[in-house]
């Protein structure tokens, strides 16, 4: 940087351009938040519907849920939210949660038992894309007014079966968990929609923050709910602006025109190591980078080849270079810190042994395609997988496409190769377990799109089972062993390469404290940080 | 390149002007029958496409995680069980209500963010188009003038350079001297953060609107954002221009009358503004508005790279999505805007071309 | 020596012996000027060297353009055995850049067979049967010019997929309509001709008119406009493969060369300069040798 940073102010000042500096050598005033980041997966702020990184984050400052996660006290799980405390019927399959008194919606209408239940039915009634985290519970938009039910001010929710009271709290808080203010939405309702096309662009919560605007691809702004429950916080602005490229974030963030640049690239945070007014905050987060071997595949689907795929992937070789410090080796379905999550990665790159796997599955020379959606990251290790594989005689053909045409694809069982990545929906080891180790039924016909496996054509066998009896288990200690021993069986056989996980670097202004990405588990919270 | 190219090549010999009302009203007539028969032909390619398209509008908005069901549902909601053609009927019968539908990504009208991003890029445009005049036309008049001198060396060369570069290389380039290391512009985006939402919108230019507002700090600042994005596209429209400009006016100074007036004694500068550059507005103007629409068109590489939330960036976004009702409604606009500075254009020669007369 | 005197003064003579010889002589008469103009030749000379570099890459490149080494990524300019350092997985950037060449040349090569020869069809056909095949030819054209450029290429790839060989087509597609336009007003005022009355009076079919006299009047205005589009090509090719719909990986295309390179735009600058200058310097040389073109073969416009 230094040579050309120099090189180029010279060259710059010779061309003596008499432009007026205004605005430039900023600073961002002493309440207000401003974060550089890419927003446009945001498509709804419905709670009921949204299911995107960007979206979770206004969501998680604009509602609050029943139980939530502090983001100064991840490692705690689960703490009381509007729900003040809660208890288990003797059968294990009702929670009754008394609410907590006093607080307000942003409307001034009070948060009672009603709007949450209200709120949770809706989501299970409108049946959008993430209701199956509540659905997988036993409702249905026909039983859901039964299950979820209000009596003597308190909720009540009620499971098809007895389930880990964890499993089910830790759903909750998911972005599906929001509570919305009953009385305002259902004032915006059009055609039974339930408010849906009003709340699409409008937010109707309780939380630390109030939606300003939301311009798409543009920014997202909100200002501080003074009569927030949990106190008013301290920064009253929070402006999240759309910037696309990594240089430009840290373009702006060495300006000092924003606090925080959520997507700088490896190259940039190093490039960022030697200033002393930025500090770089590592955060684990729940995202895996995988590859899945299509089971409809002759060669791919014999056990063998799946192992030594395992054996063809530079591990090392890419998290020490264009991975670097951005992801970290991980080879099980559950990502580091979820509850019966294991280190256990005994892959890496060995030429010899799959070559000799490959010959005793009989496989020489060998042609298939992967695919791939245009992230330069992903790219790059299809790149890196292309090299390794071409030194065993196979040859991997790169298809890149938008998200939206690989994963129509992948979805329709019509890729060879997948690589991609899968994030956590709640934080409780079922999110994964129930999509990589679980599809009962593998036919074409039962066209389960939602579950990995089934995407890629693989019967987990006895998983199926075991997947099935660890979401009951309510012994914590029982719970952790079932799962360590699904992804032992899982590593050897499954034709799923689980090769990284994600490490979100958030480089931010040296006077910035408290800021928090949510983790493995959980979106941004804005309402803890100082500055 | 002669106008021909440009304009339609296709007139016969004009009648002197008619003061009748019928021949104007035929015109009129015939003129809108060609501008709606353009945009239906460019709504229907454009439907198509995004029929045959592999990219599934209903993934788009159900995401990765959907159920088979919530997805069928979706697929049943926009109608996509329809045939081909009752689909695009139903969708130009709103377009005739002026309703362009919902953009299936953020859940609005497709007519406000139309509204929304579509100054944006009308801002950026219209400033890159008067650097390109302001500088361009004496560029170009200069070197026609100075014929083979440095002048005009120098003139062909910031051209052809100016030609040459790929923009998203020179913008990032530009980015990173002007912003990242002097400080002179103002960064990504169209406003520094703590003067967003601050003016009232009025007509969405940010430049004119602070001036309505009389907001002289909203203004600098959005000034000092704009100013190297537009510069950028002002060097492209600007190398246009300028050779345009070079060839039209050596095509007059070769001409008889020039001889003459110069014969007559006439000052130089006179026989050059007064008499060549005159008989040369016409095609000007044509190549102008022509480089103008282009402009309108929203350069989306530029709009990538600044950060620049115009019409541009808006419909490749929608259309990497499979948001149809955003890309047809961003046609639509952008096409039409095409044809009538076209038709403009056309009028104009019609009504002052010399020759024509 | 004296055989090439004799060929010169036999080329320039005043006074040619057959048809032949009257066309070689103003072949010669065109080039002497042509080679007057020094900036054209440069630009001339420089597309000659691209040619030289695509045909000899294996021989010239110093590496394998696809040897990986994570290593040795992003070495700088001047390195040991990387004269223009390495990129994100380690490959030598000079030898991707000589390779790439080859697929400059294919798209420019394919793009420029096919748009012009598609706009002088649709063209001269318009121009020369006039009615309504006029008025509904011409109204596609100006379909296809209202649409956004970059937009009607995006469609295309992403319905036909991303790929070099759709790229090609899409860029086509979208650099068809100008060439149209031309060869409509040129078959415009050939027609009208007193000489194609002529032709028309010995009985010659309309094909035969539209082939062997039309269209020979019509390649010169072309082929400038052609050269002069080059550069606009390459631009939108590279601007394909910078979006990710052009080429795919590991292709050592310029475009994408620049986009896998932006990343590191601030502290590893040569990975997108190197493939950007590459553009600039190919895009500039055919636009020193079409402003050249115009000069020889279309003097009114250029004097």
């Amino acid at each position: 940087m230094n040579v050309m940073n120099r090189l180029l102010c010279g060259a710059a000042l010779g061309l003596a351009v008499s432009v007026s500096s205004v605005g430039a050598w900023a600073e961002t005033p002493a309440n207000m938040l401003v974060i550089a980041n890419r927003i446009d997966d945001v498509t709804t702020l419905d709670p009921a519907e949204s299911f995107e990184f960007a979206g979770a984050d206004i969501s998680r400052n604009v509602y609050n849920r029943l139980v939530y996660l502090d983001p100064l006290d991840l490692e705690a799980g689960y703490k009381p939210d509007l729900a003040e405390s809660w208890e288990v019927s003797e059968d294990g399959k009702t929670i009754t949660f008394t609410m907590r008194e006093g607080v307000t919606f942003q409307s001034g209408n009070p948060v009672r038992a009603e709007d949450a239940a209200f709120s949770l039915q809706r989501a299970v009634i409108l049946n959008k894309t993430p209701a199956f985290i509540l659905s997988q519970f036993g409702f249905t938009p026909e039983n859901v007014e039964e299950m979820i039910r209000v009596e003597d001010g308190k909720l009540l929710i009620t499971t098809d079966k007895k389930y880990a009271t964890s499993f089910i709290l830790n759903c909750l808080t998911a972005t599906i968990g929001g509570i919305v203010d009953k009385e305002e939405v259902m004032a915006h309702e059009v055609d039974g929609d339930m408010g849906n096309t009003w709340l699409k662009t409008n937010t109707a919560g309780s939380g630390p923050y109030k939606l300003d605007s939301w311009k798409p691809n543009e920014s997202v702004s909100m200002s501080a709910y003074e009569d927030y429950y949990g106190g008013a916080p301290e920064m009253k602005r929070v402006i999240v602006r759309h910037v696309q490229e990594s240089a430009s974030q840290r373009l702006l963030l060495e300006r000092g025109d924003i606090d925080i640049a959520r997507n700088l690239n490896p190259e940039d945070i190093a490039g960022l190591a030697d200033n002393e007014d930025i500090k770089v905050v590592d955060e684990l987060k729940g995202r895996l980078m995988y590859l899945a071997l299509n089971g409809k595949h002759p060669e791919l689907s014999k056990p063998e080849v799946r192992e030594a795929f395992k054996y063809l992937v530079d591990y090392e070789g890419m998290v020490n270079s264009f991975l670097n410090g951005q992801y970290t080796i991980h080879q099980n379905f559950l990502p580091a810190t979820y509850l019966g999550a294991t280190n256990e990665n005994p892959f890496s790159l060995d030429l010899e042994k799959a070559k000799a796997l490959l010959a005793e599955a009989g496989v020489d020379g060998l042609e298939i395609e992967v695919g791939v959606r245009e992230a330069q990251e992903r790219i790059e290790i299809a790149q890196s997988l292309q090299n390794t594989l071409g030194q065993v005689g196979i040859k991997l053909n790169i298809t890149v496409g938008t998200a939206k045409q690989i994963l129509a694809r992948y979805r329709a069982r019509d890729l060879d190769v997948y690589l991609g990545a899968w994030g956590p929906d709640y934080p409780d080891p079922q999110t994964n377990a129930g999509t990589f180790a679980y599809n009962p039924d593998n036919s074409d016909e039962a066209n389960a799109t939602g579950l990995l496996a089934w995407r890629t054509a693989w019967y987990p066998g006895d998983l199926n089972e075991q997947v099935e009896a660890a979401v009951t288990e309510t012994d914590r200690e029982a719970r952790i062993k079932m799962y360590e021993d699904m992804q032992a069986e899982f590593r050897e056989t499954s034709p799923f390469v689980v090769m990284f996980q994600q490490i979100e670097q958030s480089a931010m202004q040296e006077n910035v404290t408290n800021f928090s990405t949510g983790q493995a588990v959980t979106a941004a919270a804005y309402w803890q940080v100082t500055k | 390149m002669s106008v021909n190219d440009i304009s339609k090549g296709r007139r016969p010999k004009r009648a002197p002007l008619s003061h009748s009302l019928w021949p104007t009203l035929k015109t009129v007539l015939r003129t809108l029958g060609s501008v709606a028969v353009t945009l239906l032909g460019l709504l229907f390619i454009t439907f198509i496409i995004g029929r045959v398209m592999p990219i599934d509008p209903v993934l788009s908005i159900v995401g990765e995680r959907a159920s088979q069901e919530t997805y069928d549902a979706v697929y049943h909601q926009l109608g996509l069980d329809k045939p081909l053609l009752v689909q695009f009927f139903y969708y130009l019968w709103d377009v005739l209500h002026l309703d362009f539908g919902t953009s299936l990504l953020n859940a609005r009208p497709v007519s406000e963010d139309i509204a929304r991003v579509f100054p944006a890029t009308l801002e950026l445009a219209s400033l890159g188009i008067v650097f390109g005049v302001v500088i361009g036309v004496p560029l170009g008049v200069l070197a026609a003038v100075r014929k083979g001198s440095w002048i005009d060396q120098i003139a062909r060369v910031v051209a052809l350079v100016g030609y040459s570069m790929p923009i998203f290389w020179l913008g990032l380039m530009g980015l990173l001297i002007f912003y990242g290391i002097l400080g002179w512009v103002g960064g990504p985006g169209r406003v520094g953060i703590f003067y967003v939402d601050i003016v009232p919108t009025v007509t969405g230019m940010i430049l004119v609107d602070s001036l309505l507002d009389s907001n002289i700090d909203v203004f600098k600042d959005a000034f000092s954002h704009i100013i190297l994005p537009a510069s950028l596209l002002g060097y492209y429209s600007l190398a246009y221009i300028s050779r345009m400009t070079r060839s039209f006016m050596l095509e007059q100074m070769s001409a008889e009358y020039i001889t003459t007036a110069r014969v007559k004694g006439m000052s130089e500068w006179d026989v050059i503004w007064k008499h060549a550059f005159k008989n040369i507005r016409v095609q000007l103007i044509t190549v102008i508005a022509l480089s103008y629409a282009g402009l309108l068109e929203g350069s989306v590489l530029t709009e990538i790279i600044f950060s620049w939330p115009g019409i541009g960036s808006y419909i490749t976004t929608a259309l990497l999505s499979a948001d149809m009702n955003a890309v047809l409604g961003g046609t639509v606009v952008v096409g039409l805007i095409f044809i009538l500075l076209n038709i403009f254009s056309d009028l104009l020669y019609k009504i002052f071309d010399p020759r024509a007369k | 020596m004296s055989d090439t005197q004799s060929l010169r003064a036999w080329l320039l003579t005043e006074t040619p012996t057959s048809r032949r010889h009257a066309k070689l002589s103003a072949l010669y008469h065109g080039w002497l000027s042509f080679r007057s103009n020094t900036m054209a030749m440069i630009g001339l000379l420089i597309l000659v060297a691209l040619v030289l570099i695509a045909v000899l890459a294996p021989w010239l490149s110093p590496h394998d353009p696809f040897e990986q080494n994570l290593g040795q990524r992003l070495l700088p300019l001047g390195s040991e055995g990387h004269v223009f350092g390495t990129d994100s997985l380690g490959r030598d950037i000079l030898s991707r850049l000589i390779y790439g060449s080859r697929i400059t040349l294919y798209i420019v090569a394919l793009v420029a067979l096919i748009a012009p020869v598609v706009g002088l069809l649709v063209g001269t056909v318009s121009g020369y049967v006039g009615g309504w095949v006029d008025t509904v030819l011409m109204r596609i054209t100006d379909i296809f010019l209202a649409f956004p450029r970059l937009v009607l290429a995006l469609a295309f790839v992403a319905a036909l997929g991303a790929g070099i060989e759709n790229a090609v087509i899409a860029i086509s597609l979208t650099a068809w309509p100008p060439y149209a336009r031309i060869a409509r007003a040129e078959t415009l005022t050939i027609r009208s001709s007193d000489y194609i009355a002529a032709i028309k009076l010995q009985g010659a079919s309309a094909l035969r008119i539209i082939t062997k006299h039309i269209w020979p009047l019509c390649i010169s205005s072309l082929i400038v406009r052609v050269t002069l589009d080059m550069a606009g090509i390459i631009l939108a090719a590279a601007g394909l493969g910078f979006l990710g719909l052009g080429a795919q990986p590991p292709s050592p295309e310029w475009g994408a060369m620049i986009s896998e390179g932006r990343r590191f735009i601030l502290d590893h600058w040569w990975v997108a300069t190197m493939p950007g200058l590459a553009i600039f310097t190919v895009s500039l040389a055919f636009n020193l040798l079409g402003d050249g073109l115009r000069d020889v073969l279309d003097p009114k416009a250029g004097d």
